[in-house]
C-alpha cells in the first residue's frame, strides 16, 4: 500500500539514495538497518517528507504522491514517531500531543483545555500510559516520553482516513528491557490499525519484531530478509560487506588486573535518592562494569568519582588519597577521565578544532604564563590522530563534523593523552556503527594493557559481559551483585537480569 | 577553502563581512567619490576607534553565549574617574597625569569584575546583571560630576587626536594595538580558548575540568578593561567628559560584533569580525553623511542597513530558532 520506487537523493558530493525500492503491506512492520551513513536517515525523511526525491516516485494505494513537507505526508497518514527528547520539555503532556493541531479545541479564540484533556488521555489509552495529560513533559520518564511520542503520531488516526504508516527511529535506545518489551507488545497490537517501519541498531530487537527487514548498505538496499530466513551474523556480514570478527569484544585480549593496585575506592558511599551504600574498587588494567536498568543509579555513581556529586555519607579515594572537595577540577588533577553519554553536550566542542578539543582538559600542561604552545598542541593532535586512526582532514578540522566513531575516538584521545588512567566511560559506543565500535573496543584493551581502570557502563548487557573484568550490578541505587568474568567463566545474560528486575 | 582549494559555503560566511565592507566602500564611492579620500578615512576611524574598543570588550564575552549591557554606563564613569585623577596628578601628561591611565585601566578592571562576580556568584542572567551595573554606573557618574562637564586641557594628551602620523591620528594607531593585543588572547592564550570553550559548549568545558566560573568572572574583567580604553579615546577625542559620554555605545558596539559576523549564542567569531563589524557601522554612518542625506533620515537609514548587513553577513541557515 506504500511503496517507493527508484527512489534516488543526491546531495552535493554524496549520492545518499540510489534507485531504492521499498514497500511496505497493511499491517506490516518492516525492518531497517544499515551501519550509520548507509542512508538509512535519508530515506526515512523522504518518507515522512522533510527530504523531496531526485527521481523515483513514491505511490500510495496504486497513486503517485508528492509530500511538500512533513505536514503534508501526515494528512496521508504517515507519521514519525521521533528519537528521544523531540517533546517540547516546558509544555504540559497534552499539549505536546496536539502541538500545531490546537485549532480543533479553540471557541472562539480560546483553548478548551478541559475538551484538550479528555483527548490527550484517550491517545495516552492507545498506549497504555495512564498519566495526567497535564503533566509538564519534563517530569516523565525517558520510556513515558517515547510513548507520549507514539500516542502523540497515533492522532493520526482520528484525522486520517486509510491506513497509518508510522515511523519508529530508534525507539528503544533510552529504553530499559522490559520497557522495550512493553513498547513491542504495544506495536505488535497496533498493526492492526498501522503499519510500521523500525530503526534501530540493536539487530536482535530488529530481528524480534519485524515480519520483513530491508538492508541498507552506501544507499542501496542490499537485501530484503524475511522474518527467520537469515541469522543475526548473516545481517551483519550484509551491512559491513565482511565478517565481524568472531571475537567482536576481543575477549582473547583480556589479561587479568593488576590486583595489588587501587585506582578508585568507595566506601559506603550515599546521595539522597540516587545511590545507597555504594563499596567498590577499581584496579589498574581492571575493566569495571555498571550494569543496571536505566535511572539504577550507574551514572550517579560515575559522577560521584569524576566529583560532580558531593556524596553526603561514605569516603571516595583516588590512588590510595581521601577526596575531601568534590569537582571535576580536583578529579581531573588526580588523572581521572569521563566520557560521557551526550558526545554532543558534554564531549565535544562543535566549532573548535581537533587539536583543540583534545587539550581543552590539559591546557595548563601546554602553556606557560596563560600563553599556549599551540606548535606542541598540534604535534600532539597529529600524533594521536594517527595513532587512533581518527578519520580527519588534519588537527585543523571542526570536531562537529566528524563523524560519531571519530569524535568518540576525539575524546578518548583528549583523556589518554594528558596522561588520564581512570577512565569513566559512559556508553562509549551509542550510536556507534558496528566498525567504530569495534575500534572503541580495541581502545578498551589497549588502555587495559597500559594499567589504565576503566568503569563502564554499556550500551547492551552482551558488551557489559564481553569487555568486563568485574560486574557489578545495580538497582535501585545499591549492588545487589558482583561477577567475576574471566575469559571462558562469564556470567550469562540470564544471570544478569535475575539480578537487575 | 576546503583540501581541494575550493571556494566553500563556509569560506563565503567567514569572509562575508569583509565583502560586505567592501562593498559599501564602493557603493559610497561611486555617489561621491569624495569618500575614498585619505581624510575622510582618517575621519572614519577616529569616529571608530573607541566604539571599536567597546566592541572588542563585548567580543569577548557574546563568545562565552553571555552578554553585557553596562558599556554605557561604564564608559562614562570610567572617563569622568579619569579625567578627575589627569587634573588631580597635575593636568598635563608630563606632570603626572599619565598615573591616571594606568589607574583607569583598572578602576575598568574592578567594574567589570564585579559585574562577573554578580553575574555568576549571585547567578543573575548576564543580560542582567550587566545592564543593572552600567545602570549603577551611570548613577554614580551623575553623582561624581553633579551633571557637570569635566575638561581636560592638555596638547600633549590630546595629540592622540591632534598628531598625526600618515594621515592617520595617534589614537588610531592606540585602538590598533589593543586589537591586536585582544588577538593574541584570542588566539594564544589559554583565557582565549577557555571563552571559545564556555561558548561552545558550558557543560563540556565544566566536565573537562575548566573553572567555568573563574572564566566568566575573566571575561567580564577584560570587557571592563577594554571599556576602560574605549573611555580613554573617548576622552581624548572630545577633549572632556560627562555622565553621557557613553551613550550610543550599546547600540553601536553590539550591532557591529553581530554585524562583523560574531554568533549571539556563544563559540564563533572573534576580534577581527569586530574590527569588521565597526567598520561596517561607521562607514555606514560615515557615508550617509559623503552623500548628503538629510540628517533626519540617516537614523532611520543606519537601521535599514544593518539590517541588512545582518542579513548578508551572519550564517543563519544553521539556526533553526531565533529568540
Amino acid at each position: 500500500m506504500y511503496q517507493l520506487a527508484k527512489v534516488d537523493k543526491k546531495f552535493p558530493g554524496v549520492h545518499a539514495l540510489k534507485a531504492v525500492d521499498f514497500q511496505i503491506g497493511r499491517g506490516e512492520i518492516v525492518g531497517l538497518v544499515g551501519e550509520n551513513g548507509a542512508g538509512k536517515s535519508t530515506l526515512m525523511k523522504v518518507i515522512y517528507g522533510a527530504y523531496q526525491p531526485d527521481g523515483g516516485q513514491i505511490i500510495m494505494d496504486g497513486k503517485t504522491v508528492r509530500f511538500a513537507n512533513p505536514r503534508a505526508a501526515m494528512e496521508q497518514g504517515i507519521g514519525m514517531v521521533f528519537q528521544e527528547q523531540s517533546l517540547i520539555a516546558n509544555l504540559t503532556v497534552m499539549e505536546n500531543i496536539f502541538l500545531g493541531y490546537e485549532q480543533q479545541f479553540v471557541r472562539f479564540g480560546v483553548i478548551n483545555w478541559k475538551a484538550m484533556a479528555t483527548a490527550a488521555s484517550a491517545q495516552l489509552a492507545k498506549v497504555r500510559l495512564t498519566i495526567d495529560p497535564a503533566t509538564v513533559t519534563s517530569a516523565l520518564s525517558f520510556a513515558q516520553r517515547q510513548l507520549v511520542e507514539l500516542a502523540k503520531v497515533l492522532t493520526l488516526e482520528e484525522r486520517v482516513q486509510g491506513n497509518l504508516v508510522i515511523l519508529l527511529d530508534e525507539p528503544t535506545s533510552v529504553l530499559a528491557e522490559d520497557e522495550v518489551k512493553l513498547l513491542f507488545k504495544l506495536v505488535r497490537e497496533l498493526t492492526t490499525r498501522a503499519s510500521f517501519i523500525f530503526v534501530s541498531h540493536r539487530m536482535d530487537e530488529v530481528m524480534e519484531l519485524s515480519d520483513r527487514i530491508y538492508v541498507m548498505k552506501d544507499g542501496a538496499v542490499v537485501d530484503v530478509v524475511n522474518r527467520g530466513e537469515k541469522t543475526v551474523e548473516q545481517i551483519q556480514h550484509k551491512m559491513v560487506g565482511r565478517n565481524v570478527d568472531k571475537e567482536y569484544y576481543r575477549e582473547h585480549r583480556q589479561k587479568p588486573f593488576d590486583a595489588t593496585k587501587e585506582l578508585v575506592k568507595l566506601e559506603g558511599v550515599s546521595l539522597p535518592g540516587r545511590i545507597n551504600d555504594i563499596s567498590l574498587t577499581l584496579h589498574a588494567g581492571e575493566v569495571l562494569c555498571l550494569v543496571g536498568t536505566e535511572g539504577s543509579g550507574r551514572e550517579a555513581i560515575l559522577r560521584t568519582i569524576y566529583g560532580m556529586r558531593t556524596p553526603l555519607r561514605g569516603k571516595v579515594s583516588l590512588k590510595g588519597q581521601e577526596i575531601s572537595r568534590f569537582s571535576p577540577r580536583n578529579a581531573v588533577e588526580r588523572g581521572v577521565g569521563y566520557v560521557p553519554r551526550e558526545r554532543k553536550v558534554e564531549g565535544i566542542v562543535a566549532g573548535m578544532t581537533v587539536y583543540e578539543n583534545m587539550t581543552l582538559s590539559q591546557m595548563g600542561r601546554h602553556s606557560s604564563a596563560g600563553i599556549l604552545r599551540i606548535a606542541g598542541e598540534r604535534a600532539l593532535a597529529r600524533d594521536w590522530i594517527s595513532k587512533l586512526s581518527i578519520k580527519a582532514s588534519s588537527e585543523l578540522a571542526d570536531c562537529g563534523n566528524l563523524s560519531g566513531g571519530n569524535q568518540q575516538k576525539v575524546v578518548l584521545a583528549k583523556w589518554r593523552s594528558g596522561g588520564s588512567d581512570i577512565m569513566l566511560l559512559d556508553h562509549p559506543t551509542r550510536g556507534l556503527d558496528i566498525g567504530a565500535k569495534e575500534d572503541v573496543y580495541d581502545m578498551i584493551r589497549d588502555m587495559s594493557d597500559a594499567g589504565v581502570g576503566i568503569v563502564l557502563v554499556a550500551d547492551t548487557l552482551e558488551e557489559a559481559i564481553g569487555l568486563s573484568h568485574s560486574i557489578i550490578v545495580v538497582k535501585d541505587g545499591a549492588i545487589q551483585k558482583r561477577f567475576a568474568c574471566e575469559p571462558g567463566a562469564k556470567p550469562s545474560l540470564f544471570d544478569l537480569l535475575h539480578y537487575m528486575i | 577553502m576546503d583540501l581541494t582549494g575550493r571556494f566553500t559555503r563556509e569560506d563565503a560566511i567567514r569572509w562575508a563581512p569583509l565583502m560586505v565592507l567592501i562593498a559599501l566602500v564602493i557603493l559610497f564611492t561611486a555617489i561621491n567619490p569624495q569618500f575614498l579620500s585619505l581624510r575622510n578615512f582618517a575621519r572614519i576611524t577616529v569616529a571608530a576607534a573607541p566604539a571599536l574598543m567597546v566592541a572588542v570588550g563585548v567580543t569577548f564575552i557574546i563568545l562565552m553565549g553571555s552578554i553585557d549591557l553596562s558599556m554605557e554606563g561604564v564608559l562614562s564613569f570610567t572617563a569622568v574617574l579619569f579625567c578627575y585623577a589627569f587634573v588631580k596628578f597635575g593636568g598635563t601628561l608630563a606632570a603626572g597625569g599619565w598615573i591616571a591611565l594606568p589607574l583607569i585601566l583598572l578602576v575598568g578592571a574592578v567594574v567589570g569584575m564585579i559585574n562577573g562576580l554578580i553575574h555568576v556568584k549571585l547567578r543573575i542572567p548576564s543580560f542582567m546583571a550587566s545592564l543593572a551595573m552600567g545602570f549603577v554606573a551611570t548613577g554614580a557618574t551623575v553623582l561624581l560630576t553633579g551633571g557637570g562637564i569635566v575638561k581636560i586641557d592638555d596638547d600633549v594628551f590630546r595629540g592622540l587626536l591632534t598628531y598625526r602620523l600618515l594621515g592617520f591620528p595617534l589614537m588610531v594607531y592606540v585602538a590598533g594595538i589593543f586589537v591586536l593585543i585582544a588577538w593574541f588572547i584570542q588566539t594564544r592564550t589559554t583565557l582565549g580558548r577557555n571563552f571559545y570553550a564556555v561558548g561552545g559548549g558550558e557543560e563540556l568545558a565544566h566536565a573537562s575540568g575548566l573553572n567555568v566560573k573563574r572564566v566568566r568572572v575573566a571575561g567580564f574583567t577584560l570587557a571592563g578593561v577594554f571599556y576602560a580604553v574605549a573611555a580613554i579615546l573617548q576622552v581624548a577625542k572630545l577633549g572632556q567628559a560627562e555622565s553621557v559620554t557613553g551613550a550610543n555605545f550599546m547600540f553601536i558596539s553590539i550591532t557591529s560584533v553581530v554585524v562583523g559576523g560574531v554568533a549571539l549564542w556563544g563559540g564563533v567569531g572573534g576580534v577581527w569580525n569586530a574590527l569588521v563589524g565597526v567598520l561596517i557601522v561607521n562607514v555606514i554612518n560615515n557615508g550617509m553623511v559623503v552623500i548628503g542625506l538629510p540628517d533626519y533620515v540617516q537614523d532611520g537609514m543606519l537601521g535599514l542597513l544593518v539590517i541588512i548587513a545582518v542579513v548578508l553577513s551572519t550564517d543563519r541557515r544553521a539556526v533553526t530558532v531565533v529568540k
